[in-house]
């Protein structure tokens, strides 16, 4: 009984990961957690007043905020539609840009190398620019107004969007595809019968996000000059008018919160 | 008629595919491919209708050397050989109607098969293909509600209205279950009687071998180290391909259950 039971546990028990690979991961981990501990001292050395300024500076401030005046709704109603418009025509010239793009960026359909990279070296260009940052550019271009607005935020969600689907279309089974081209089918035929269907709900998905990313970001956009509602609270801030500018936040926020209700029904539906 | 002139295939990291293959098919004829796998069984059908490309030798179907197609030459010659699969390789989001019309894209203009602009005949001729395998309730199924048997069916519905000169089939059983495969086996050496299809499977499975084709190839390493009709093939001739005795692994069975 005892002999059998010696069989069944080994003098040596193999650990679950090799020892090199704990050591490593130890190393990392102690690494990061120094940096966490040296930031921390650095921003506490930075604030002077501490926490408890802060908590002190809140209740000032929000004071101001409060009542929100609410007279100023209707006046609201333009800005903020233009602010919607904004974001759907971007998302929408952007969905079709991306097409094209998602595709030449695939590995797996476009075969031939040098499309690829000259694609995928693209694509990392246009999202290494922050989108405040285009739409300073475009706003100095262009004057100010809804039209630098859009194509900033073209561009950004371009970026995303082109990344995101491009990664999905090199998720697909690609048997089918094998199947169309056995049929005697060119490359538009493989791509629209055997590729489109498979990415198509991950595709109109990813929009949807990117749709509610623009709403956000063109309200920002609005900040430096780029139209929208973001143009009348900043100007509101800027002339201290804090309940107005209180409103106004309350409407963006309410906005925004049906808008991604709406999408995520609607996404919620696709999957 | 499909002759293999010594044709090799080297994959680049140096596995050879094919090894001096001279084989002539004949129009009409039910060939079976057997070996084991990575005999070079895949190799061979896919040659044929340049899934991959030989690297030297000539490949005549219709006496035209094949190897040296390129874009629209291509395209035709695939227009003419149906091809089926062990995976189906059916667009499952699609419904079973569409994943069978796919077999008139070769035949069908780009703008047309996108805008589903299909001519009545078309989709009388893939309605039709569904009806000999007897799926034609399922039209509007979408492929995935399908079990493995009845996606296999509709990718030889497939194959049908793609109304080819030659069927490659590519193990097309290996994924289903005895009764099945031989059901599928049934409807492959029915379209090839009726319509006078030339068809080329690839099996492993002897039993099955023996009992449909008309003409056995047997491969091993890349070489066709058997061929001949049916009625010269016995127990020995299959230890010889293999290499190695026969195991109960390599019979299917299930004949009688179809």
């Amino acid at each position: 009984m005892t002999k059998e039971n010696s069989s069944l546990t080994p003098k040596k028990v193999p650990s679950i990961y090799p020892s090199r690979t704990k050591k490593q991961v130890t190393f990392i981990f102690l690494v990061i957690l120094g940096i966490y501990l040296f930031s921390m001292y650095w921003t506490q050395r930075e604030m002077v007043g501490g926490i408890g300024g802060a908590l002190g500076n809140m209740y000032t401030v929000i004071e101001k905020f409060f009542p929100p005046n609410f007279a100023v709704l209707p006046a609201l109603l333009d800005p903020m539609i233009q602010t919607i418009q904004m974001a759907i025509i971007a998302t929408t010239v952007a969905a079709i840009l991306t097409i094209p793009l998602a595709i030449l960026s695939a590995q797996n359909v476009t075969t031939f190398k040098p499309i690829y990279y000259v694609t995928k070296t693209f694509l990392n260009l246009l999202r290494t620019i922050p989108d405040l940052v285009l739409a300073v550019i475009f706003v100095g271009l262009f004057g100010i107004g809804l039209f630098p607005g859009i194509l900033a935020l073209v561009i950004f969600s371009l970026g995303i969007l082109a990344k995101l689907v491009g990664e999905t279309i090199e998720s697909v089974d690609m048997n089918p595809l094998e199947a169309m081209r056995a049929s005697g089918g060119n490359p538009l035929q493989v791509i629209w019968y055997a590729l489109v269907p498979q990415v198509l709900p991950q595709y109109t998905s990813l929009v949807l996000y990117v749709f509610e990313i623009n709403i956000r970001a063109s309200v920002v956009l609005g900040y430096v000059g780029a139209g929208g509602i973001g143009l009348i609270l900043n100007q509101q801030l800027g002339f201290y008018n804090y309940p107005n500018a209180m409103a106004i936040i309350i409407v963006i926020f309410v906005v925004v919160i049906i808008i991604e209700y709406i999408s995520n029904k609607l996404r919620e539906a696709l999957i | 008629m499909i002759e293999f002139k010594d044709v090799n295939l080297v994959y680049p990291n140096g596995t050879q595919g094919l090894k001096n293959v001279n084989v002539k098919i004949n129009d009409g004829e039910f060939v079976v491919i057997v070996g084991l796998s990575g005999a070079g069984k895949s190799t061979f059908i896919r040659s044929i209708n340049r899934l991959v490309t030989p690297t030297s030798g000539s490949l005549l179907i219709d006496d035209e050397d094949i190897l040296k197609f390129h874009g629209k030459d291509l395209r035709k010659l695939r227009t003419k050989t149906g091809m089926i699969f062990q995976n189906y390789n059916l667009v499952k989001r699609s419904n079973v109607l569409k994943n069978v019309l796919a077999g008139r894209l070769g035949h069908t203009g780009t703008l047309r098969s996108i805008l589903n602009l299909y001519s009545k005949e078309d989709i009388s001729l893939a309605y039709r293909s569904l009806q000999r395998v007897n799926i034609d309730e399922k039209i509007y199924n979408r492929a995935d509600e399908l079990s493995g048997g009845q996606q296999q069916r509709v990718s030889i519905a497939r194959v049908l209205t793609q109304q080819p000169k030659y069927i490659l089939a590519d193990e097309p059983v290996a994924s289903l279950d005895p009764p099945t495969s031989h059901q599928v086996m049934t409807y492959l050496r029915k379209v090839n009687k009726e319509d006078n299809i030339t068809t080329i499977v690839n099996l492993h499975f002897i039993d099955m071998a023996m009992e449909y084709a008309d003409r056995i190839i047997g491969m091993r390493a890349g070489e066709v180290v058997f061929d001949g009709p049916v009625s010269e093939v016995s127990e020995r001739t299959f230890e010889e391909i293999y290499g190695r005795s026969i195991r109960e692994d390599d019979m299917r069975g299930g004949a009688n259950e179809s």
